[in-house]
């Protein structure tokens, strides 16, 4: 097996892992910069809509960094999806996919679910949930919380930085309830 | 007060250098996102399934990467720290204290429920896009308008 084709294979977590933590003293060393990325959604609000909103009003050219670096996560997924693509459908586990398959979700070709995350799918009530709600959440809660999973759970947590630890375990909290409790629900819709 | 802090101390993300960055300066940071982007997708980070699996635990991978990925981090801060290790630039690193609002709380438990629905946060999105599921596209454009309508209404939450 060559090179290539180990990399087609998805990577274990421990290899993923580290190279992600790795980005925390890459950023800090080749700028100053401190890892976080839904940071990049609040530049974009300042740069495109700050309506005189004074959470909108700084100077978002000095932070444009992160613009840069969500560009490129970007282009990551486009190079990755062309170049390293797996031909193996994504291996989910049994419990899961018989899970799923009772809310009529059976195609796992891709790393998402098409029968949820579809324009088709976007027009059904459940659709609009897991695409429009969804998205929202995340905007609104990561701000609230000052922070994602990279500007609390990797880069806070590295600075041992105890609220950092507490929004973490809140992020966990709220995904229990809605992967265990409320998801059911949506799903059946 | 720095560039980002605005009464509630968020400061995710902030550019800690004194140095104007240029566009070509800023380049370096497109390349860390592409190979950053690169691993979320090879190493199923930005996939539902997997964000599922954690949540029911099913499965240990994400807790794996999460953890391995903390441990990481952990100790290069640590290492920075203790050598007083410099930017390639010279300067000093400088990295913001985080402190504790109820913001964390509530905006974290409203997050959590986001993550469990899309399956993603803000940087598997940008992957997803990438990887051509476009229709994440308008996800991006949801969470872009719950930062901003946070913008709109943070005066008037517990934080």
């Amino acid at each position: 097996m060559n090179i290539i084709e180990i990399l087609k294979e998805p990577w274990p977590w421990y290899v993923s892992g580290p190279l992600i933590g790795l980005t925390v003293p890459i950023l800090l060393i080749i700028g100053n910069k401190s890892f976080g990325i839904s940071s990049s959604l609040r530049h974009i609000c300042a740069m495109c809509i700050p309506a005189n909103i004074s959470f909108f009003k700084y100077d978002w050219k000095k932070e444009s960094w992160n613009l840069f670096f969500v560009l490129g996560i970007f282009l990551g997924g486009v190079i990755a999806t062309y170049l390293l693509s797996n031909p193996n459908p994504v291996v989910i586990t049994p419990e899961l996919s018989a899970q799923l398959a009772t809310y009529g979700i059976t195609d796992h070709s891709g790393l998402v679910p098409k029968d949820l995350f579809s324009w088709e799918s976007l027009f059904t009530l459940r659709g609009f949930i897991m695409i429009v709600v969804g998205g929202f959440l995340v905007g609104f809660g990561t701000r609230y919380a000052g922070g994602c999973t990279s500007g609390h759970a990797i880069m806070g947590i590295s600075n041992l930085q105890w609220p950092s630890l507490v929004a973490t375990i809140c992020f966990m909290i709220g995904g229990f309830i809605m992967a265990n409790l409320i998801l059911p629900y949506i799903l059946s819709l | 007060m720095n560039n980002l802090e605005n009464k509630n101390s968020d400061t995710e993300g902030i550019n800690g250098s004194q140095i104007k960055d240029t566009g070509f300066s800023n380049l370096k940071y497109l390349v860390v996102g592409i190979a950053f982007g690169i691993v979320f997708v090879k190493a199923e980070i930005i996939s539902w399934y997997r964000i599922q699996e954690m949540f029911q635990l099913q499965s240990f991978f994400m807790y794996g990467v999460i953890g391995s990925a903390v441990m990481v981090g952990i100790i290069s801060v640590w290492l920075i720290k203790k050598f007083d290790i410099k930017t390639i630039q010279g300067e000093k690193i400088e990295i913001q204290p985080k402190t504790f609002s109820k913001g964390q709380i509530y905006g974290g438990l409203l997050f959590g429920f986001g993550w469990a629905i899309t399956g993603a946060c803000p940087g598997p999105l940008f992957a997803q896009i990438g990887t051509g599921v476009t229709v994440i596209a308008v996800t991006l454009l949801s969470a872009i308008l719950g930062t901003w309508f946070y913008g709109f209404i943070k005066d008037k939450l517990p934080h």
